[in-house]
């Protein structure tokens, strides 16, 4: 692998034997659960904040305070981009492709919300199918874990609502997999069938990408020297940036667990001498 | 260019809504007119438009106010022209008729004042020639590097046959000048909004169907608005049928078009620790079968493959698209040159298309086709499926303690061990 790897490789080991280091010194301390441990810690080392959106919403001042999108794009290369846990907004046309894109950093699930507001029953002539495709940001089709994909709305019907929750990102998989990795994920809301006569009429569209942090167990190894960003106008990225791939609770456990092997060693080794000098050993001198 | 540019260095995360008329306008509309978006709309001032079924006014009145409220809003530096059909000749010759339209304003930096006089004169009159007008329209718009946009307002369908307006528009936008033809129907029949959403389907664009005044000037704001935001160009390559011949790519977005069942090949170089990604969509631009596929296949100069993507689909759709990575290994075997650089390998992408059409439809010219490639350092291999095969969970925690547990107690025993035979030698 390239050089920065086997460094981070190398740092990492290094990391990880100071932290079982400190373990030991400090062990009447440090023996807490590492739960408790994890929050100070992780706001120390981790790069990237936390992935709620509210949290990260009063974090710092800029692209937070953005208004959401009004319009969505048309295709891949137009797509327009929304921040996690905004309500993107459209006007539209029924049978128009309706395109988004947003960001979702590595050790994330996503879920994506829509709901369209159709056009009124007395304007409508049958009824329409309308689908929510979520594709990587190497347009390969992501599935969904669960969630309403396709939903067929009755003539009388005011609203559709549709969902999709993503496989949790990963740092890395293999080149043949279709895993899906850190980068942009495009969202494609579109009717894919309706009553010919009710082509074209107007409708609302509404869309939340929520992304939730998976928690550690999920940590793989490996890591993309970029995320997938390409073909379109915009570069969705995450607030306060991509994760550099150093940080994990994985390291929190770790520790602990060294802490805890240290403790039961002591605690072991202190066992099998008693209390006090054995009774049958003669005074010392 | 500079939208794009604000929008990355803001994280990607303004609005495109905020591109257009936010902080982004007054940059924009300093570029060089060469890359001005430009529009075009083509209003139908046929006989039929003086029906009265828009909220009780005349469909003409209704476009006409329509057209004023979008005059208002057109942004800055969008060039905006106005051209009719059927707004001249009254007569029943149709070959006459079919030639009738012309620029009522010349596409252009738009003076509110002028432009809104030369729409009130407007009267319905003769007949509906889609297809010219829309020739005649992609003319207007010639020149320069901008986004181009038709948006065509009709209420009926193209009396001027054999000239099909449909083939016109999948013709005009063949020609890879980036041209989207949007269609509004102005209370449509059914035939009417089958010819307008083949045409916008062939471009690319959309279809409307408008009952109400107040949706008509509501989307076609829209659909001018559309085309200031920032967008990438596509640059056009052609591939070839081997990988031979095949067109030597570089980073980028490419287009192309490929008929049914057709493969075409690219080569991209890949230098080894570097990482190939490419994506292709490929459109569905006119009626097809219902089930499809694509499939996007990087192989090696000998034709050994090396990875591929596939997707298939079905139903209605815009575009079928799948991607592929491929990380190159830097396993210091690959040859040399003349300063010790390591040879690039060629990779060769074949892009296939498993689409078909009904046995009506025409397969010239091919479908478009969308190719993104990108290369970039490659990836930090994983040597455990765990982060640095780090522990985690209360197992991990229970083990980890047992075993110094354990640790402890041996080490104990055998310092303990150690003494009793020592006190006792």
């Amino acid at each position: 692998m390239s050089a920065a790897a086997s460094v981070r490789r190398r740092l990492s080991a290094v990391l990880l034997a100071g932290a079982a280091l400190l373990g030991t010194a400090g062990a009447g301390q440090l023996a807490l659960a590492p739960s408790a441990a994890a929050a100070p810690v992780a706001a120390a080392e981790d790069p990237t904040p936390s992935t709620d959106a509210s949290a990260s919403a009063s974090a710092s001042a800029d692209p937070e305070d953005a208004p959401p999108p009004t319009e969505a794009g048309t295709s891949f290369r137009t797509a327009t981009v929304i921040r996690p846990g905004q309500q993107a907004t459209a006007p539209a046309s029924t049978g128009d492709y309706l395109y988004w894109q947003f960001p979702a950093d590595a050790g994330q699930g996503a879920r994506v919300d829509a709901t369209v507001d159709l056009p009124g029953a007395d304007a409508r002539h049958g009824d329409a199918t309308w689908q929510l495709d979520v594709y990587d940001g190497l347009r390969r089709r992501q599935p969904c874990r669960y969630g309403t994909q396709t939903r067929t709305a009755a003539a009388d019907a005011a609203t559709v609502e549709l969902s999709c929750t993503l496989r949790t990102v990963r740092a890395n998989a293999e080149p043949w997999s279709n895993d899906p990795l850190p980068g942009a994920y495009y969202v494609r809301l579109t009717a894919v069938r309706t009553a010919s006569a009710d082509a074209g009429l107007p409708v609302k569209a509404a869309v939340t990408a929520t992304t939730t942090d998976a928690g550690s167990a999920q940590d793989v190894d490996g890591s993309l020297a970029a995320p997938l960003v390409q073909g379109s106008a915009a570069r969705p990225e995450p607030d306060g940036g991509w994760s550099s791939g150093w940080w994990s609770a994985r390291w929190l456990w770790t520790a602990a667990g060294a802490v805890l092997a240290a403790l039961a060693g002591i605690a072991g080794y202190a066992a099998t001498r008693g209390r006090g000098r054995p009774s049958q050993l003669p005074p010392a001198v | 260019m500079v939208c794009g540019l604000l929008v990355s260095l803001t994280g990607g995360l303004a609005p495109a809504t905020a591109a257009a008329d936010g902080p982004a306008t007054a940059e924009t509309s300093t570029d060089s007119p060469k890359d001005a978006p430009k529009v075009d709309l083509v209003l139908d001032v046929s006989g039929s438009m003086r029906a009265r079924d828009i909220d009780g006014q005349s469909r003409m009145s209704a476009a006409k106010q329509a057209f004023n409220e979008v005059l208002d809003a057109v942004p800055q530096e969008v060039r905006l022209g106005i051209r009719t059909l059927g707004a001249e000749y009254r007569g029943d010759d149709r070959k006459v008729g079919c030639k009738d339209t012309r620029a009522l304003y010349p596409v252009g930096p738009v003076d509110r004042t002028e432009a809104k006089t030369a729409v009130a004169t407007l009267t319905p009159t003769g007949w509906t020639p889609i297809g010219p007008a829309l020739l005649k329209a992609a003319d207007d718009l010639e020149g320069g590097d901008g986004a181009r946009r038709i948006v065509l307002i009709s209420d009926g369908e193209d009396t001027c046959q054999p000239l099909d307006p449909c083939e016109v528009a999948r013709e005009l936008a063949a020609k890879g000048i980036h041209l989207t033809v949007d269609t509004l129907g102005l209370v449509p029949d059914a035939k009417t909004r089958t010819q307008l959403s083949c045409i916008a389907e062939a471009t690319g664009g959309t279809y409307t169907s408008v009952q109400h005044k107040d949706e008509l000037s509501g989307r076609v704001k829209q659909l001018v608005h559309r085309t200031v935001e920032p967008s990438l160009t596509p640059e056009p390559a052609k591939g070839t049928d081997s990988c031979e011949r095949a067109p030597q790519l570089k980073p980028g977005l490419y287009t192309d078009r490929e008929e049914f069942g057709e493969h075409r090949f690219y080569r991209v170089d890949v230098r080894p620790g570097q990482e190939l990604r490419a994506s292709v969509s490929v459109a569905a631009d006119r009626a097809v079968n219902d089930d499809y596929g694509v499939q996007l296949r990087a192989s090696t100069l000998r034709g050994r493959e090396i990875v591929r993507g596939e997707a298939t689909g079905d139903g209605r759709t815009d575009v079928l698209s799948t991607g592929l990575r491929y990380p190159k290994a830097d396993d210091g075997s690959a040859a040399e040159d003349a300063d010790g650089e390591p040879v690039p390998e060629t990779v060769c992408l074949r892009v296939s298309n498993a689409f078909s059409a009904p046995a009506s439809v025409k397969t010239t010219p091919g479908l478009p086709v969308e190719l993104s490639v990108d290369v970039v350092d490659g990836p930090d291999e994983a040597s455990d499926a765990a982060f640095l095969g780090l522990g985690n969970g209360w197992w991990f925690l229970l083990a980890v303690t047992l075993i110094g547990l354990l640790a402890g107690l041996v080490w104990g025993w055998i310092s303990r061990w150690r003494v009793t035979v020592w006190r006792t030698n």
